[in-house]
């Protein structure tokens, strides 16, 4: 039913004057990549996005089995087995803040390692000896095995192999189809759904609430599920799977218990929650828990929906969910006024993985009294960016698959004093001494709900109210002549 | 002086003895203890004045990779990627790689590119050296970058192998020919110094000067992975090795190569030696004081120049530090793990200070592990008694090197970062080292080689076993 929550329908904000000057060189940019820059108020709005990313150019984009990777990695009583040469599962062990309470199975990384014989014979026997050994081991509930882009070279019959397995050990061993070079992220990301599918709807569910909820497309960052969690025990409702934050197999199996889906994030869950509102008739709604507004309006529009349609049994709940969201307030409200003392006309850049995390940072920094100048994301879709288009101030620019080179570039015309991405990002931002907040999947610090939107003013006024800045060469050269004169 | 005999003694690898590592029964790898091969290529690469590393494969590598990679230096690096698709998989990578050539060269300005091939590229079979001729052909009217290739599939080798093999084509490709067209002669000396820090090139190359020979060091990044706070951001950062200087190789007096455990026939060394006859040193990695003294030794030999007074005095204060500090560690258990030479040269320093390194573990595979560290430990590691001489595993990873750990208490880990977990489990120090310094700050900036980079270590090692005295005594005394 409620596909787009009112929570989010972009409020256009009445923009100040920008005068930021268009320059007339813009020669970092690909000439193929500029259908995916938009300048607001610089003529029509037209983005090609979702395109493969430019032979030669550094795309900070990541591969098909990244973004399965990062979707199922939370689920920490699950094996995760990459299939394929050792590098893609290297470079993915222990690098996320996703926390469990429980089992840390998740932070361990498992390979089959390939070898040259086996991409030369096949790899099926390996990874069935693999599993034979690891789940014995471990005892996980689940085994994920993410095949790579050489599986799909070698024709390994990932499937097969699992099923066998899974017959053979007793749990459900679940092939991940995530070959790399068959896509981006995204493509991804349905590969991580398809997989949570064959789980959801195996599991029982007599004893669950009709006032209950998944919270998917949250990962437990630094123990970011939690609070949310904490949100809807206080407004009188149960969540059956974090999905995949403080991930269980045994929640993912029961999850077609619940009433409501709540899907944060632009793509990654968004694809199960389609599945189950079909094959279960599971309503969802799109939510974000970053920013005040995002986060009350999520919690509202939750609450309204129960009392909806189950008038009886969630009778007050928008009540209480106003007083939950006045408390925190009560508290939020004076200590961000102290920080936004200080950021009162500052300037940011976003540049983060999915486009609605965009938009509520965006929000999130009008409270510190900060413009967003910059703004782009690796995954966004058209519609996502002319909504972002239309709550930024002219002369913003917003920006699809960005490379650092353009990154820089923005960077520099606008004058920014923070930037905010992820870690790849950071070197970029830091070597022309521009501030950094870490909002990618491997912060430690919570950024999610009212009390991620402190630690994130925290976050933003250590940065940019440091002393270091006037010492580095961009603000080193702005304030000579001051003093001189 | 014979400088024959010395380069005899020095190239000739030690007795070969088989590894006695048969591998441990574990069809699965968990918790790998190497990266993959094209890994240590994109970094030789980078250190190369004007150079962009290049993946030919798909998108999710190189990203990858970036990450990684700048998660140690903290620094920017870019490593461009012809981002192959389904279709490229199935056709052949070709056209993908000559655009992203091409923008490579007209976007980032690119003087080099230096092309190192993916698992996917070498499964698909794309000959790329046969690629880059069919590019220099198409596009000869165009000013093109110099292009250099290295195959690097990932399901043979480490990130070593990468390294290693993108040096030895660097040299090949970029210094090609034979004595009748080799370079003017000339006073310097190569330095082929392997995976080492930022601020073990600086010192390196400090020590050359020291004996007089401006060193010619490839990969020099320790400009471009090490570099100030900047006003114009550069596409690609300063420093590095010019070509012209990597053409000059061919004329130097000599080459020294840091590594025992690189393949004794097949590298950037023995290449110029084949070659131009250039004299080849092959020494360890300068750790502790006899490995230093080596390096030395050797540039005593090939300059004629005595050890300078201020490294000397570095030595004599070293050699002063432990008298002091020897009593907080001997006997200490250590485990060891990483780099193949990383793991030589700190058995050697460790073995010199009197820590016992019970088990010494790679990720990689048939590296002679143990004959090098007989060879470098020489008698220190004879006259340890024999229940305490290190288990030399190859092929381990740390679910191997964990287990086999546990059954020997060791006091002390010493390695990257990667082997936080197990020394937080057992409540022991990690004194880390080397690639990658993921959970601690300043990894660039580590100083392993030479008297210097052995103070340093010896320092920190001393501090951390002091620092868990004092958190574990209820005392907590002020003085130790
Ligand atoms: S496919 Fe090969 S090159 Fe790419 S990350 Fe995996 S191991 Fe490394
Ligand atoms: S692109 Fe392919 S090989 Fe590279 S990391 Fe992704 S899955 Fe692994």
């Amino acid at each position: 039913m409620t596909e787009t929550a009112k929570a989010l329908t972009p409020e256009h904000i009445a923009c100040p004057e920008d005068s930021a000057a268009i320059p007339a060189e813009r020669a970092t940019i690909f000439e193929e990549r500029k259908d995916q820059i938009h300048r607001v108020g610089d003529g029509d709005f037209a983005m090609a996005c979702n395109r493969d990313s430019l032979a030669g150019a550094v795309s900070q984009r990541a591969c098909v089995f990244c973004g399965s990777r990062v979707v199922l990695y939370p689920i920490a009583d699950a094996l995760h087995l990459v299939h394929g040469p050792i590098g893609c599962a290297a470079y993915t062990w222990d690098i996320r803040g996703a926390l469990s309470s429980g089992p840390e199975l998740h932070r361990l990384s498992f390979s089959t390692d390939l070898q040259e014989l086996d991409v030369v014979f096949g790899g099926e026997k390996k990874l069935a000896k693999a599993l034979d050994e690891l789940i014995p081991r471990y005892e996980p509930k689940a085994a994920f095995v993410y095949s790579t882009c050489i599986v799909g070279l070698i024709g390994d019959d990932l499937a097969a192999v699992c099923k066998a397995a899974s017959a053979r050990h007793g749990i459900p061993v679940i092939p991940v189809q995530s070959e790399g070079f068959k896509g981006n992220k995204r493509e991804g990301y349905l590969a991580a759904c398809k997989a949570m599918r064959t789980l959801v709807g195996t599991g029982e569910t007599a004893d669950i609430s009709k006032l209950s909820v998944n919270i998917m497309g949250d990962f437990n960052l630094a123990g970011e599920t939690w609070i949310i969690k904490d949100y809807l025990n206080r407004m009188g409702i149960e969540v059956v799977a974090g999905i995949t934050g403080d991930g269980r197999v045994d929640d993912l199996k029961r999850a077609h218990g619940a009433a409501l889906n709540l899907v944060q994030c632009s793509g990654s869950t968004q694809d199960l929650a389609k599945m189950m509102r079909e094959d279960f008739g599971i309503p969802f709604l799109r939510v974000s828990w970053i920013g005040i507004e995002d986060v009350a309006e999520s919690l509202y529009a939750v609450a309204e929906h129960f009392e909806l349609t189950q008038p009886e049994l969630a009778a007050g709940m928008v009540e209480r969910t106003a007083l939950l969201v006045r408390d925190e307030l009560a508290t939020l409200m004076p200590q961000l006024k102290e920080f936004r003392r200080d950021l009162e006309g500052k300037k940011a850049a976003v540049y983060v993985g999915g486009s609605f995390k965009a938009f509520s940072l965006v929000k999130a920094f009008r409270h510190l009294g900060m413009e967003v100048v910059i703004v782009g994301s690796q995954t966004g879709t058209e519609d996502d960016y002319r909504e972002l288009a239309a709550i930024c101030a002219p002369g913003t620019i917003v920006v699809d698959d960005a490379n650092p080179l353009e990154l820089s570039a923005f960077l520099k015309e606008k004058d920014v004093d923070i930037f905010v991405g992820g870690v790849k990002e950071r070197p970029i931002a830091f070597k022309l001494g521009v501030g950094f907040c870490d909002h990618n999947h491997e912060r430690k610090i919570a950024l999610e709900g009212f009390v991620g939107m402190l630690n994130f003013a925290k976050e933003v006024h250590a940065s940019v109210m440091s002393p270091i800045w006037q010492f580095v060469p961009r603000r080193e050269s702005q304030n000579r002549p001051i003093e001189e004169a | 002086m014979d400088l024959n005999a010395v380069i005899d003694s020095a190239v000739s690898a030690p007795a070969a003895s088989a590894s006695d590592y048969k591998g441990l029964s574990n069809v699965a790898t968990t918790n790998a203890c190497k990266l993959c091969t094209p890994l240590g290529a994109t970094l030789a690469f980078k250190g190369v004045e004007g150079a962009v590393s290049f993946l030919h494969g798909s998108q999710g590598c190189a990203t990858y990779m970036r990450r990684y990679i700048i998660s140690h230096f903290r620094e920017p690096m870019d490593i461009a990627s012809s981002s192959l698709g389904e279709k490229n998989a199935i056709y052949g990578g070709g056209p993908n790689l000559k655009k992203g050539l091409l923008n490579a060269m007209q976007k980032y300005g690119a003087g080099v590119i230096g092309v190192a091939t993916t698992c996917l590229t070498e499964t698909i079979g794309d000959d790329v050296a046969r690629l880059l001729t069919e590019f220099r052909e198409e596009f000869k009217d165009l000013p093109l970058a110099e292009l250099v290739h290295v195959s690097t599939p990932s399901y043979s080798g480490t990130h070593m192998d990468g390294f290693h093999g993108a040096v030895k084509a660097l040299v090949d490709q970029l210094c090609p020919g034979s004595r009748e067209n080799a370079a003017p002669a000339n006073s310097r000396v190569n330095l082929f110094s392997g995976m080492v820090s930022p601020a073990d090139i600086r010192h390196l190359k400090e020590i050359f000067r020291g004996f007089g020979v401006e060193a010619i060091v490839l990969p020099d990044y320790s400009e471009t992975l090490d570099a100030p706070a900047l006003l114009e951001y550069e596409n690609i950062p300063s420093g590095g090795t010019s070509v012209a200087d990597i053409r000059a190789m061919s004329g130097a007096r000599a080459s020294v190569e840091l590594g025992r455990a690189i393949s004794t026939q097949d590298t950037a060394g023995t290449s110029l030696n084949e070659r131009f006859g250039t004299p080849l040193f092959r020494l360890g990695l300068p750790m502790g004081i006899r490995e230093t003294d080596a390096l030395f030794a050797t540039l005593k030999s090939i300059t004629g120049v005595d050890t300078p007074r201020d490294l000397l005095l570095e030595r004599g204060r070293y050699i002063d530090s432990l008298v002091d500090g020897h009593k907080y560690v001997s006997g200490l258990k250590a485990v060891v793990y990483g780099e193949e030479d990383l793991c030589i040269g700190l058995t050697s320093f460790l073995a010199e200070i009197g820590v016992h390194p019970v088990l010494v573990a790679t990720g990689a595979r048939n590296r002679n592990l143990s004959a090098h560290i007989e060879a470098a430990c020489g008698s220190v590691l004879r006259e340890m008694p024999p229940h305490l001489r290190p288990i030399i595993r190859e092929g381990a990873d740390f679910f191997d090197i964990v287990e086999e750990a546990k059954t020997l208490a060791p006091d002390l880990l010493v390695g990257h970062s990667k082997g936080q977990r197990a020394a937080r489990e057992w409540n022991i120090p990690l004194l880390r080292v080397g690639f990658p310094i993921h959970d601690r700050f300043g990894g660039q900036r580590l100083l392993h080689l030479g008297y210097r980079g052995a103070q340093a270590l010896f320092d920190r090692l001393v501090n951390l076993v002091l620092e868990k005295k004092q958190n574990d005594s209820d005392i907590g005394y002020g003085y130790l």
